[in-house]
């Protein structure tokens, strides 16, 4: 049978790895080809790199390094930052990256995300929703890496990016960034109720039990983990690392 | 040397750095004179099966690609897609395939509603024969990525099955031909060896 996915998802910046609370106070975790080759010799299932620059500064993706990252990724790689032409995402792919995650262009331009699950096949496009409760409490789909509120209802959002060709969405909880207390859970089982697209929980977990709890409660096909993989204790020592497969194979099923 | 044939379709840089990794020659080439003269071939693939069809047979290298495979018995190596397109045919597409292989591809009809379509993840493959691109592989798992798979109409050319939701065919062989529906070079070890046994044939 499958196994369930659980991914370690790491954030670019300036070149370097970085990881985030809340989508604040980014604090420098080391260098990215360095965290490839500890996760490549720990057999991860899958990884996600996020530059959470490219975007903001309207950059171009740093292709130089999306290669170097690429040519070291012996496991399925997702790339997102910055996307926002079907030229780009053409170059992204030839250096050997499987998906393109977009995720403020998909509001901005969904025309965008029409055209390239056409081009590539909707299991090469993943939509990254970035969820943050506004000033009264109520989730909204935010983007520019958490700035803007785009008043939109995830629900309906989802529907929307679901019938304009999302192969994955990654469900992001701004809220939960980096916080290590559990992932949205009841968020995401309302979100798996509504769609057939594979939904990957991020921002929230702190421990093996909480990806139990998400796949058990919430039923979403992957997790993906920031901080868990990236620090060990309570004083958040750098330590990147990654459970055995057997615990991955005791936790997902 | 090994050629990682180039028409257009598929992940070639990939492959390229995997067989890099393990020590093997390669080389992603549409080069009519290079394939020529390579002694095993890589058919990438990956979207729709009348697209990969089309190209593959409009590519330079094609006539010279059959004759190779067909009549000097090289090996070949098609992954997810391009091992669709060794069989007869495919229910996602009009065009014919290149029935090197006497098998057809549907589409996955589940009884389990709950399973979702495509296929995608990580999952263990049983094969029946651990000689080959199988050899010292043991327990295993490769990531797969497909909507689609392959069905034998000769047993005998059965060369793995997974499961998901039923028993499926994951690899096919024939002599000098061989299909993996899964992404090795994306499958860490168990990729790795498999691309190793390959370079070794």
């Amino acid at each position: 049978m499958l196994q369930k996915r659980v991914i370690p998802c790491l954030l670019l910046y300036k070149g370097g790895l970085y990881k985030t609370e809340k989508f604040k106070n980014p604090v420098y975790i080391g260098d990215p080809i360095n965290a490839i080759k500890i996760f490549n010799e720990k057999e991860v299932d899958e990884l996600i790199f996020l530059d959470i620059g490219a975007s903001v500064e309207n950059k171009e993706p740093n292709y130089r390094m999306i290669e170097d990252i690429a040519s070291e990724c012996f496991m399925p790689l997702c790339y997102g930052g910055g996307v926002k032409t079907i030229e780009q995402m053409k170059n992204i792919y030839a250096i050997g990256v499987e998906k393109i995650s977009i995720s403020s262009q998909a509001v901005i331009n969904p025309s965008l995300l029409i055209e390239a699950s056409n081009m590539f096949g909707n299991q090469s496009v993943v939509v990254t929703i970035d969820i943050k409760k506004d000033f009264w409490g109520e989730k909204k789909v935010f983007i520019n890496s958490g700035k803007k509120n785009t008043k939109l209802n995830p629900m309906d959002f989802i529907k929307q990016i679901e019938t304009l060709g999302a192969g994955e969405i990654v469900i992001n909880s701004v809220d939960n960034d980096g916080v290590m207390r559990g992932y949205d859970v009841k968020l995401l089982r309302d979100i798996k109720a509504i769609t057939k697209i594979p939904i990957i929980a991020l921002g929230g977990a702190g421990g093996l039990n909480h990806i139990k709890e998400v796949f058990e409660v919430s039923r979403v096909d992957a997790v993906a983990c920031g901080s868990l993989f990236v620090y060990q204790g309570p004083l958040k020592g750098v330590l990147i690392n990654y459970p055995s497969h057997d615990d991955i194979i005791k936790t997902t099923f | 040397m090994i050629a990682i044939l180039d028409y257009g379709v598929g992940n070639l840089k990939s492959i390229y750095n995997i067989f890099k990794k393990v020590g093997v020659d390669s080389i992603i080439t549409s080069d009519i004179e290079v394939i020529k003269s390579a002694n095993k071939y890589l058919l990438p693939g990956v979207g729709s099966f009348d697209h990969g069809i089309n190209s593959l047979r409009n590519a330079p290298f094609f006539e010279t690609l059959e004759i190779e495979i067909l009549q000097n018995k090289k090996p070949i190596l098609g992954i997810c897609l391009g091992m669709q397109l060794l069989s007869n045919l495919s229910e996602e597409g009009k065009e014919k395939g290149l029935g090197w292989i006497d098998a057809k591809t549907v589409k996955f009809e589940l009884d389990d509603k709950s399973l979702s379509i495509p296929h995608m993840g990580w999952n263990k493959t049983n094969p029946t024969n651990t000689k080959d691109i199988y050899q010292k592989l043991g327990e295993n798992r490769f990531y797969f990525v497909h909507t689609y798979h392959v069905v034998c109409n000769d047993e005998k050319n059965i060369l793995a099955t997974a499961n998901y939701g039923e028993n499926f065919t994951c690899s096919i062989y024939k002599d000098n031909i061989y299909g993996v529906q899964f992404h090795p070079e994306k499958s860490h070890k168990f990729g790795m060896q498999l691309f190793e046994n390959f370079g070794e044939m």
